[in-house]
């Protein structure tokens, strides 16, 4: 299936830009997405306990299962105010 | 029932300079007797990178807003009654630029105090906003708030 990927701020420069479509397999979870990014490029793990995930515009938690056309989004720590 | 509407009144993201009047209108009522107000300003800290010139921020917008109204109507409804208002800048806000305001209108003071400060508080923990430092000199580093 396809998943459409979103990354913020430094997660953003990170994955090399705003935003990009990934190949999982059905039923895959927000983690095993996560453990795919960061098969290629191994700095990710430096980020994975900062790192909070959102499923189609909202918060989601790392056991969430995924399905076709999902947006995902990668969010370090917040900066507003 | 208060006799006035209440919960999240007026909630922006916006590129534009914030306009602090605009949020005082959204959320003012002939039965409020308090409105406080918060600014958010940007400030030339000193950092070993240089001194901040300006800041750069960036949003995931759909979260952001869900989040910010969410915390509005929150703050009505642990401290007010009241009517609140929240705008935050996306892009480049130099020094001296209000990056984040709050109006909220209750009916006496201390209501309107404490739901100002519970919203301000909580934006900075849960709305989906980063900011960049960018340092007189060109350099530049994300800079997440603190944890509370």
């Amino acid at each position: 299936m396809k998943i459409k990927l979103l990354a913020f701020a430094s997660l953003r420069e990170l994955l090399g830009g705003p935003a990009r479509e990934v190949e999982l397999r059905d039923g895959a979870t927000l983690a095993e997405l996560w453990n795919e990014l960061v098969r290629e490029r191994p700095r990710f793990k430096e980020l994975e306990r900062s790192t909070r995930f959102a499923r189609n515009g909202e918060f989601a938690a790392a056991d969430t299962a995924l399905r076709e056309g999902d947006e995902v989004a990668l969010m370090p720590p917040f900066g507003g105010g | 029932m208060p006799p006035f509407g209440i919960g999240l009144m007026h909630c922006e993201l916006t590129a534009e300079a914030l306009d602090l009047a605009a949020l005082v209108a959204a959320v003012e009522d002939a039965e409020c007797g308090a409105i406080v107000t918060f600014l958010g300003v940007v400030r030339a800290d000193d950092d070993p990178e240089g001194r901040v010139e300006a800041l750069a921020y960036e949003a995931y917008e759909e979260l952001a807003l869900r989040e910010m109204r969410a915390i509005g109507a929150e703050a009505s409804s642990r401290f007010g009654p009241a009517r609140v208002a929240v705008a935050h800048r996306t892009g480049l806000c130099a020094v001296g630029e209000a990056s984040v305001a709050i109006a909220v209108a209750a009916a006496h003071r201390a209501a309107a105090f404490d739901a100002c400060e519970y919203a301000i508080d909580e934006l900075k923990k849960r709305v989906a906003v980063w900011k960049q430092e960018r340092y007189r000199g060109g350099a530049t580093r994300w800079r997440p708030n603190a944890e509370r």
